[in-house]
């Protein structure tokens, strides 16, 4: 199949690839790219374990075409910690035993790190709410709430 | 105790600390190593085609299309596996299953053919070009109807076989009979009883789904004649045999590598036909080969849990006390029998049945069933059939005290097992190690204000309004199992711990089993440094490499604490007698007159004299006594004398909308009893994550298949995954109660919430219909549609 040019910031970095126009995003990060922090668990974008940030905004990259990022934003997981120290929403997941397994932790990250920007100071019923399209099946999601509320408040304090 | 003495246990982390897990850096920045992670020079991805029908005949398969295709390697079928013997494989049930369906489909999904090609995308196309003609046959779906004497038959292979591995049967679709107790004295004591129940119920059919799904990586190197397999499994030692076994390449050459794990409550215990294909396609091609199923066939295919049709009768006198069980099973094992027990088992340690109760006589009879249904029967986030057990148990509990007029907590209390009657030898044959179940369940009401509870209950009732109270006091059998009762495929179940102390005092440690979630790179480490009075910051834990550490037998089942724990302890104690003798002849005194201290031996009655174990470690590479050898580690393959019988008291709150069915739980208190605990922090997180599971079971996971054997239900758009909107908040308890035979007194938790939660939160459905004059058992799961259903059929919606 015919393959298109595609270019997008990833991370911070210009990055340039050949694509399959059917090729998505998910498959492009992992497999073409190399960054394989964020993962694959339905690809019906109902689990959220692929979520990354495009252009400013939460995105499950399983159902995404990689063409559609052309010339865009992406960040995932990988570049949470860019300036060299964690950002808060991974010293919080780590400080109130927010993940078991690891396998959504990239997701509830990245959707967490999305979510406090649009909600800076949330209630619990709104972290519920906001989070909700990113499923956990270790955690029972209590302590994940309580980090994304720590990490609110740290947040806030900066 | 001396602040220094504490300060220098708090500089420990050892165990009873919430210490903070040593694997979450990694996996907050995205350097997790998970299966699907692995790439490796030539790869090459391999996937299934299925069958969409139930039951059907295959009259060709024409793969020319799809190898004309470029980038397309090889299609795999039934036939080409045949000259290798690989189209069927060994169960660890004593059935076989096969690989690639020989001749007919006996279920939906079923693996016909395998392509592989360049890539994914490839090998998507690859696998619709593969042509296969079906002619369809009549199927068994309801397990109730599977020996009809015109049933069809799902197993043509073993027609005329009055064996498939576990004893008689009595019908082409008939697997097993398995029965447990005196049945004469039950039948006896059930004729003679004041008061009896009976009750039909279901333990549906679901599916442990971890996030991750499962796969491999194989790679056949052709000049070494090495295979390695990296592989989403909880038992790779196991799986090592098996591919010996199967392939025939001696076990030292073939590496089995469990790297990080994305969940796996039970579902990759098994070997799936995925890998084996895949393992083939490597070594025929000499390439690596991946395989990773995607959600769909995960659901579909890879071990479903349950399909438990159970009939519970207990016989009681009118005060309640217990006299009698009697538990009826029929259970659906789809269309092989590929039940992942201990090889004794073919219900598991569903003879757990008899639960915390003090129950003088039971029977337990259980029949599997062929059906044209996935196989499976995997222990869901439990020990063996436990989940199962605990059900029919705690809800049978509750219909005798409905009939009774009694409360539910009053019954339990009446016939818990007593505190000074442990051991405590059951019906059944179990001999449970120790328990406090009075003081556990006391305290859980006094928490909620039981009583208080009652009484808004039926002030709700006046008015109209649904509120529901659940309890459930649970046993488990966790920790399998002692070799002389539990093998898997000859192999006892034992575990392993391998420690090595450097010379300054940093240790690896090496374990048999392999976390998926469980913090063991943690916990152990925890073990170690308690033991040995070495930082667990300094000590290294490594699982999951066949290559580097002891056989073991994994981690399902709540074993590792239990089974591989025990190892470690032991192991660290052997590695301390060493150190004593060292630390003797440093101090130029008698072994006898030193004492351990934390972290150092000293000289008894002068506790200037000392030598901590740093120092121990630096000595053994070179000044230990004459005749020692140098070095300072230990290995131990633990075997264990008896499982643990971990226990919890549970109580959840439900509040239904009588106009739209939907459940809301207002209040879910946990106390759970594991004996010592080694990491609060960890046990909390997964007693969070267990109750979450457990929730999900009664209130809304099931595999649904139609009359055609259709599975209409296997994306997460139907398979339900509760989300933070729905789920509850828990409130959690705990009581300790040691183990007496475990070496540190721990028997293990992760299963418990799953365990316990599912009959708390289905007697809490129950109660609330039950207090409005219901008479029958409901089953789960308790979506809001059914419960609606139920609230129509009583008329409660009216008003």
């Amino acid at each position: 199949m015919a393959k298109t040019h595609i270019q997008f910031t990833l991370n911070g970095q210009e990055v340039e690839t050949l694509v399959e126009p059917r090729e998505l995003l998910i498959h492009v990060i992992r497999e073409q790219l190399g960054q394989t922090g964020s993962h694959i668990g339905c690809e019906t974008s109902h689990c959220g374990v692929c979520t990354v940030d495009l252009n400013g905004e939460s995105l499950k990259s399983c159902t995404v075409l990689a063409v559609q990022a052309n010339g865009g934003n992406v960040m995932t997981v990988e570049g949470l910690a860019a300036s060299g120290e964690l950002h808060a929403v991974q010293e919080a997941f780590m400080q109130e035993h927010g993940l078991q397994c690891g396998f959504c932790t990239p997701g509830m990250l990245m959707r967490s790190y999305r979510f406090l920007q649009e909600n800076p100071n949330p209630t619990e019923e709104e972290i519920r709410y906001g989070m909700s399209g990113n499923l956990c099946r270790c955690t029972g999601y209590q302590n994940i709430i309580k980090a994304i509320q720590v990490a609110a408040e740290k947040l806030q304090a900066k | 105790m001396s602040t220094d003495t504490q300060e220098r246990e708090q500089e420990l982390q050892g165990v009873g600390c919430s210490r903070k897990r040593k694997e979450d850096p990694r996996f907050i920045q995205g350097k997790g190593n998970y299966v699907d992670d692995v790439k490796l020079p030539n790869m090459l991805v391999g996937k299934a085609i299925r069958s969409p029908f139930a039951h059907a005949k295959i009259i060709s398969i024409n793969k020319d299309a799809a190898l004309a295709l470029p980038g397309v390697h090889a299609v795999l079928t039934a036939e080409d596996l045949k000259p290798l013997s690989l189209h069927w494989m060994p169960t660890l049930a004593g059935d076989v299953c096969a690989v690639l369906a020989d001749e007919k489909v006996s279920f939906q999904y079923q693996e016909v053919a395998f392509v592989i090609a360049d890539n994914r995308y490839i090998a998507a196309d690859a696998a619709d070009l593969v042509a296969v003609e079906y002619e369809e046959l009549p199927v068994v779906v309801d397990p109730h109807h599977a020996m009809d004497d015109d049933a069809a038959i799902v197993r043509d292979d073993l027609v005329g076989k009055d064996n498939a591995g576990q004893g008689a049967r009595k019908h082409n679709n008939h697997i097993f009979n398995w029965d447990v107790g005196d049945k004469d004295a039950t039948d006896r004591a059930f004729e003679s009883a004041e008061v009896t129940v009976k009750e039909k119920m279901i333990n549906h059919r679901v599916h442990a789904s971890p996030l991750e799904t499962c796969g491999c990586v194989a790679s056949f190197d052709k000049v070494k004649g090495d295979m390695t397999i990296y592989m989403t499994s909880q038992a790779p030692h196991i799986v090592r045999t098996v591919v010996t076994l199967l392939s025939g390449i001696p076990e030292s050459k073939v590496r089995v590598i469990s790297p990080d794990i994305g969940g796996g409550f039970g579902n990759k215990v098994g070997i799936y036909p995925g890998y084996v294909c895949a393992i083939v396609a490597s070594i025929v091609l000499g390439r690596p080969v991946k395989w990773i199923e995607d959600r769909i066939e995960n659901l579909s295919t890879t071990a479903f849990a349950r399909d438990y049709h159970m009939e519970g009768e207990l016989a009681a006198d009118k005060e309640g006390n217990i006299k009698a069980l009697r538990v009826n099973v029929l259970a659906d094992h789809g269309a092989f029998n590929t039940h992942a027990q201990p090889t004794k088992w073919p219900a598991g340690l569903f003879s757990i049945c008899t639960g915390s109760y003090d129950i003088p006589v039971a029977y337990a009879n259980v029949d599997g069933v062929f059906t044209n249904k996935a196989s499976g029967g995997v222990s869901y986030r439990c020990s063996f059939r436990v989940t199962e057990a605990v059900y029919v148990v705690e809800r049978t509990i509750d219909v005798l005290a409905q009939k009774l007029n009694m409360d539910p907590a009053e019954i339990r209390m009446k016939n818990f097992i007593k505190p000074e009657q442990f051991p405590y030898q059951s019906a059944l044959g179990w001999e449970y190690d120790s328990g406090d179940y009075h003081t556990a369940l006391k305290k859980v009401m006094e928490a909620v204000d039981y009583e208080g509870l009652r009484k808004e209950q039926a002030e709700k009732k006046a008015r109209g309004e649904i509120m529901g109270i659940g309890l459930c006091t649970f046993t488990e059998i966790v920790g399998a199992g002692p070799s002389k009762a539990c093998d898997i495929l000859g192999v006892g179940m034992f575990d392993s711990a391998e420690i090595r102390i450097h010379p300054t005092g940093s240790a690896i440690a090496r374990m048999g089993t392999i976390s998926q979630g469980q913090g063991h790179e943690t916990t152990y480490a925890q073990i170690i440094a308690s033991e040995l009075g070495l930082s667990s910051d300094n000590i290294q834990i490594e699982e999951g490499d066949t290559d580097t550490a002891p056989y073991g037998l994994g981690t399902y089942g709540s074993r590792t604490t239990p089974v591989g724990g025990a190892a470690t302890v032991k192991a660290a104690r052997k590695i301390r007698e060493k150190a004593r003798k060292i630390a003797a002849h440093l101090l130029e005194v008698s072994e006898n007159d030193l004492e351990w201290d934390v972290d150092q031996f000293r000289v008894v009655g002068s506790p200037d004299q000392a030598k901590t174990m740093k120092e121990i470690a630096w000595a053994a590479y070179n000044d230990v006594p004459d005749g020692m050898e140098m070095g300072l580690e230990a290995v131990d393959y633990y075997d264990p004398p008896n499982f643990t019988f971990p226990f919890g008291a549970y109580l959840a709150v439900v509040d239904i909308d009588r106009h739209t069915g939907e459940t809301k739980v207002r209040r879910f208190y946990a106390l759970d009893d594991c004996g010592t605990r080694i990491n609060p922090m960890i046990i909390e997180g997964q007693i969070h994550g267990g109750l979450n599971e457990g929730y999900a079971v009664a209130m809304g996971q099931e595999l649904p298949y139609d009359a055609e054997g259709n599975l209409s239900g296997n994306t997460f758009m139907d398979y339900f995954i509760p989300t933070m909107v729905e789920t509850p908040k828990w409130e959690l308890d705990y009581t300790v109660t040691p183990s007496p035979h475990h070496p540190m007194g721990a028997k293990g938790v992760a299963e418990s919430p799953h365990v316990g939660s599912i009959p708390c939160f289905s007697n809490a459905i129950n109660d609330a219909f039950m207090q409005f004059g219901a008479t029958k058992h409901i089953d789960m799961p308790h979506n809001a549609f059914r419960v609606w259903k139920t609230i129509k059929e009583m008329g409660l919606n009216k008003g």
